[in-house]
């Protein structure tokens, strides 16, 4: 996959509410699928698909070593879809610094902006 | 109540993705920077190199307004839309809809600016058409997934009992 297409692919996982719930489950430590099922009124197959998205997405791995195969939370994809929002996020701020300096021109009788963290 | 000294980005609902920021100005200035063609091309430019050749409003409600940005290479991006409700300074609703439509549908914006200790606190709400509008804005490939993709990732953190 191109990094564009493991963008999608982390979007596309993260946009749904029982994929997030079961990262957030995953956050907290391993568990096998009938455990992530159990907070949930679907079924284990239902739960399956999900984590095979969630997998594709490499958010989720699974260990082959145990029968209950247990799943485990991912971070560098959820690391690689942060980075690439907050670049976007600066974008935005840049603008809106862009803007306090405006604002601090228009008003040439108050104190400038004190610089911003 | 917090201060948002940097840009604050949250998803209060389905279809919505919500900008709050403080600044050191009144919501009048607030207003007019957001109003005003001679200073909305000042600073409302994106990435660097970026510049806004076509700044056109035209504030009545149901008047409309039109943004072209152009890079150094060329390459042009334009929005457009029309003002629903003006009430200056402190609310301005439009509705937004960029030339790639990569927001799948019309926006609503809801602006207000409100006094805040000695400044102004913006409070911007990016209303889709519809939840999937939302969620599409996140398979396309330009500057189009950030406001979304960022908000899901803060839905996530939010719902992560370990946050």
């Amino acid at each position: 996959m191109t990094p564009s297409e493991h963008l999608d692919a982390t979007f596309t996982a993260l946009a749904d509410p029982t994929r997030r719930a079961i990262l957030a489950r995953l956050a907290r430590g391993e568990a096998s699928v009938a455990e992530l099922a159990e907070p949930f009124a679907i079924s284990q197959p239902a739960i399956s698909k999900h984590l095979k998205i969630l997998e594709r997405a490499g958010l989720v791995s699974r260990s082959r070593a145990a029968t209950r195969r247990p799943c485990r939370i991912e971070g560098a994809p959820l690391a690689a879809a942060n980075a690439w929002i907050e670049r976007y996020r600066d974008l935005w701020e840049s603008n809106y610094r862009r803007l306090d300096t405006l604002l601090d021109e228009l008003q040439p009788e108050r104190k400038p902006t004190p610089p911003k963290p | 109540m917090p201060i948002f000294k940097t840009l604050d980005v949250s998803t209060p609902t389905d279809r919505e993705i919500l900008f709050r920021r403080d600044f050191t100005a009144p919501p009048q200035l607030l207003f007019d920077c957001h109003t005003v063609p001679a200073l909305v091309r000042r600073w409302l430019l994106g990435p660097p190199g970026w510049t806004m050749p076509v700044c056109e409003i035209e504030l009545r409600v149901g008047g409309s307004f039109r943004y072209v940005w152009r890079n150094e290479e060329g390459t042009e991006m334009g929005m457009g839309g029309t003002f629903r409700e003006i009430a200056p300074p402190h609310r301005l609703v439009t509705t937004e809809l960029f030339d790639e439509d990569w927001t799948g549908g019309e926006t609503v914006v809801n602006s207000r600016f409100d006094p805040e200790g000695s400044g102004t606190r913006m409070t911007m709400s990016v209303l889709y058409a519809t939840r999937a509008a939302r969620d599409g804005a996140l398979q396309t490939d330009m500057t189009d997934g950030m406001e979304s993709g960022y908000a899901r990732l803060d839905a996530l953190i939010a719902e992560s009992p370990a946050a």
